[in-house]
C-alpha cells in the first residue's frame, strides 16, 4: 500500500500548457501516474501530448473523474486556483509553486480547513509526492525511486527529499511513499499528518523524515512520535552549521533566538527515541541496517 | 526584509498609524537641518537592524542645534553589534507616560495570526515574557475573518491599557493589522506603543519585516531595496536574483534548494572544512542563472574551491551543465571546481561535461566525496 495516493489515483494539472506544468505533467503521466487532464481557461479544447485541456477543474472532473490536481500555477494565481479545485471537489492537491505570499497561505489554508475540510492539500513550494511504481504527482524524478517498500519518506525540503530517495534506492531499498511537504510558512500537510498515515499503513514499516532549520514542526513531530509511532523512525535536520537569524532560502528555514536550530530539534528526536543522523548518507545508511533488521 | 525604523514609521504612516514627526539624515548637517525642520527638543536615534541601541548609545536627546551636531556626529559610524551606522532618524521628543507593546505574526504552529499586547513595553519586554508572561495578552486571529474595532476594544481593555489610552490604541491596533495583513508583513511590531502625557497614543517605534515573496505587488518597496544589506557579496548575488548568505570559509558553495545548499553545509563542515556561503539558485535554475552563481563566488577572494551540489528535480541537470560550460568561456574563474550531479536529466548533464573534465573540474559521484575533494582542493590538496 501506499499513502494518499495510488495506481488509481486520476490527476489533472492546473497550469498544464505552460513551460513548467507542460514538462512535469507529460512526465508524471509517462511514469505512469493517471494524468487525465489539464485545465487552461484560454487553451480548453486542445491537447497536451494527448492530455485533453478543460476549462475548468469543475469541467475537468465532470469529464474526467479526477480526485487529484497537480497545481503548476504562478504565485499570484496559485492559492485561487487551489480553492478552485477544492470548490470542484478535489480531495488532494499538489501545489509545487515558490513564492506565493505567507498572508495568502494562511487565508487559503484556513479558507481549506473551514469550507473544504474534507481536501488535503500537499504543499505549497514543496516537490510533491511520489508512491514508487503507482503514482508519481509534481516534480520528482520518478528514476531515482524504487517500488516495493517498506520505507515511506516525509521531508520538509524539495531536494534532500530527492537526496534521501536516492540514497535508499541506491542501497536497494524501496519506498511505498515519498512525501515532500515543503518549506513555506504555512504547509497544507505536515509531518504529523505524514507520519499518522504512515503508522496506519501495513506496508510501510518503517520512516525517513527530513526536517530542517525554523519552526517547531520537527518538536511536534517528536512529541507525536514518542505517544503514537509503534513504526522506527530516521532523522536528519539539514542546517546544522546555519548561522542564526539569516533566511537560508525557505521562508521557513531560519533560526530566531535560540528556537528552531537544528541542535534543539535532534535532541527533541532523540528523546523521542528516533534515530538521528547528521547527513543524509548516514540517514540511508541507518535505514539499511534498520530495513534489513525487519 | 527588515526595515530599518524610519522605514518602518514611513509605511505606518501610509496605514494611518500614527508616529512621531521626524526625518532621516546621513550627515551631521543634514540632521541639524532636520531638527530644524521639526523642532526641539529632538532625539537623535540610530538606524540598525538590531536590538539594544538605546544601552549601546545609539539613541540621545538634543535640546539644541549644538546638541544634535554633538551627538550626530558621535552616533554617525558608531558600531552597534557589528552594524554601522550610517543614517539616523531625527524626531520630535515625546513626554512618555506609558509605554505598551503590541505585535502581529503568524502563529506557524496553529496556522492562524498571532497578536500581541501588553501594558508593560519597552525596553524589557523579552524579560516580561519570561518572568511575567500573563502580562502578554495573546490574540490568535483567522486570517479569512480578521481584526475588527470591537475585538480590538475588548482586546485593550483585557491587556489592561490606562483607560486614557484604550479608544485610540484599540483604532491603532486595527491600523497595524491592516498595515500587517495588507502591508504584507511576515511582522508588524511596536515597542514601544507610547501614551504621552498629554494623552496621545503613538508608534514610538517601528519593527517591520517584508515578505518579500509579495513584492511584485508593492511597487512602493522598490524604494527601500538595496539598503538591507551591507555585504558586497549578498549585494551582488541579490542583484543577480540569488539567495546567498555571506560566510566565513573558503570552500564556495552552489546548491539547488535551501534544504540541500543547508546540508551541504553540514556535510563540507563534518569532513573539516567550512563554507564560504550558502547559495541556493532555487527551483528550475537554467543555464543563465549557474553562470551568475559562479561569477558571484569566484568574486569572493576568500574562495578556495567551489562545490556545485546539484539535485535536480524541477531543475534540469543539463540546463546546470550548460551553465558551468558557459561559466568557464565567460568567466575567468580563480578556484577549482567539485561537481555532484544527480536527478532530473542527470545522464544528459554529466554527458554534456565529460569532454571538459580536468583537475579544474572535478566530477564526484556523491555528495561527501564530493565535500571531502572540494575541502581537499580548499586547503591545497
Amino acid at each position: 500500500m501506499s499513502i494518499f495516493v495510488d495506481e488509481n489515483t486520476k490527476v489533472i494539472v492546473q497550469g498544464l500548457t505552460g513551460g513548467q506544468g507542460r514538462f512535469h505533467g507529460v512526465r508524471n503521466r509517462d511514469y505512469g501516474t493517471k494524468v487525465v487532464g489539464g485545465v487552461s481557461p484560454k487553451k480548453a479544447g486542445t491537447d497536451v501530448e494527448g492530455i485533453p485541456v478543460f476549462a475548468s477543474v469543475a469541467d475537468a472532473v465532470t469529464e474526467t473523474g479526477a480526485t487529484a490536481s497537480f497545481v503548476v500555477v504562478p504565485p499570484a494565481g496559485a492559492t485561487a486556483a487551489i480553492l478552485e479545485a477544492a470548490e470542484a471537489g478535489i480531495e488532494f492537491i499538489v501545489c509545487i509553486t515558490e513564492g506565493i505570499p505567507a498572508h495568502d497561505e494562511a487565508k487559503c489554508f484556513n479558507t481549506l480547513k473551514k469550507h473544504f475540510p474534507n481536501t488535503r492539500l500537499l504543499g505549497p513550494n514543496c516537490p510533491g509526492i511520489i508512491s514508487p511504481g503507482k503514482c508519481n504527482i509534481g516534480i520528482t524524478s520518478g528514476d531515482i525511486a524504487l517500488p516495493g517498500g517498506p520505507v515511506g519518506i516525509v521531508s520538509r525540503s524539495g531536494t534532500l527529499t530527492y537526496q534521501a530517495l536516492h540514497e535508499l534506492t541506491q542501497a536497494g531499498i524501496g519506498q511505498t511513499t515519498c512525501v515532500g511537504i515543503g518549506g513555506d510558512p504555512v504547509p497544507g500537510t505536515n509531518f504529523i499528518d505524514c507520519l499518522e498515515a504512515f503508522e496506519a499503513d501495513p506496508e510501510t514499516k518503517a520512516v525517513m523524515m527530513i526536517g530542517e532549520i525554523g519552526g517547531s514542526e520537527e518538536e511536534r513531530a517528536a512529541e507525536y512520535i514518542k505517544a503514537h509511532m509503534t513504526k522506527p523512525v530516521v532523522s536528519y535536520v539539514a542546517g546544522v552549521t546555519a548561522p542564526p537569524g539569516k533566511k537560508m532560502g525557505h521562508a521557513g528555514a531560519i533560526i530566531s533566538g535560540s528556537q528552531g536550530t537544528a541542535q534543539a530539534k535532534m535532541e527533541a528526536l532523540s528523546a523521542a527515541g528516533v534515530s538521528v543522523c547528521l547527513n543524509p548518507t548516514e540517514a540511508g545508511s541507518k535505514m539499511v541496517e534498520i530495513v534489513k533488521g525487519l | 526584509m527588515d526595515l530599518f525604523e524610519y522605514q518602518g514609521k514611513q509605511y505606518f504612516a501610509q496605514f494611518g498609524i500614527p508616529v512621531s514627526p521626524g526625518g532621516e539624515a546621513d550627515t551631521v548637517d543634514e540632521a541639524v537641518a532636520q531638527a530644524e525642520k521639526i523642532g526641539y527638543p529632538v532625539v537623535v536615534k540610530a538606524q540598525v537592524r538590531v536590538g539594544g541601541r538605546g544601552k549601546a548609545g545609539g539613541i540621545k536627546l538634543a535640546n539644541n542645534a549644538d546638541e544634535v551636531r554633538e551627538h550626530a556626529g558621535n552616533i554617525l559610524g558608531m558600531d552597534i553589534k557589528g552594524h554601522v551606522v550610517r543614517r539616523v532618524w531625527i524626531e520630535l521628543s515625546s513626554d512618555i507616560a506609558k509605554e505598551y507593546y503590541v505585535s502581529f505574526t503568524l502563529d506557524r504552529p496553529n496556522k492562524v495570526y498571532l497578536g500581541m499586547l501588553s501594558a508593560e513595553g519597552g525596553v524589557e519586554i523579552e524579560e516580561v515574557a519570561v518572568t511575567n508572561p500573563d502580562a502578554i495578552i495573546k490574540l490568535a486571529i483567522d486570517p479569512t475573518v480578521g481584526l475588527d474595532l470591537a475585538t480590538a476594544t475588548k482586546w485593550v481593555a483585557d491587556a489592561n491599557l490606562d483607560e486614557e489610552a484604550r479608544e485610540q490604541a484599540a483604532a491603532l491596533i486595527v491600523q497595524l493589522y491592516t498595515c500587517y495583513v495588507d502591508g504584507d508583513c511576515d511582522l508588524a511590531e511596536i515597542n514601544p506603543l507610547i501614551l504621552t502625557t498629554d494623552g496621545i497614543v503613538r508608534a514610538l517605534d517601528a519593527k517591520v519585516t517584508l515578505d518579500s515573496n509579495a513584492a511584485y505587488r508593492h511597487p512602493e518597496w522598490e524604494a527601500w531595496s538595496g539598503t538591507d544589506t551591507e555585504d558586497p557579496r549578498e549585494a551582488m548575488a541579490k542583484e543577480k536574483g540569488l539567495t546567498y548568505i555571506g560566510l566565513t570559509g573558503d570552500v564556495g558553495i552552489i546548491a539547488n534548494g535551501a534544504g540541500l545548499a543547508m546540508s551541504t553545509l553540514d556535510v563540507v563542515n563534518q569532513v573539516g572544512g567550512e563554507a564560504a556561503n550558502f547559495l541556493d539558485i532555487g527551483g528550475g535554475a537554467n543555464a543563465d542563472v549557474m553562470t551568475a552563481a559562479l561569477e558571484v563566488i569566484n568574486a569572493d577572494p576568500a574562495v578556495k574551491s567551489i562545490f556545485v551540489n546539484i539535485f535536480g528535480g524541477i531543475t534540469r541537470v543539463d540546463e546546470v551543465a550548460k551553465g558551468v560550460i558557459e561559466a568557464l568561456k565567460r568567466v575567468d574563474l580563480k578556484s577549482p571546481i567539485v561537481l555532484r550531479l544527480d536527478g532530473t536529466n542527470a545522464e544528459e548533464g554529466r554527458a554534456l561535461l565529460v569532454d571538459h573534465l580536468n583537475e579544474n573540474l572535478v566530477a564526484e559521484p556523491t555528495m561527501l566525496d564530493a565535500a571531502r575533494t572540494a575541502v581537499a582542493l580548499a586547503n591545497g590538496r
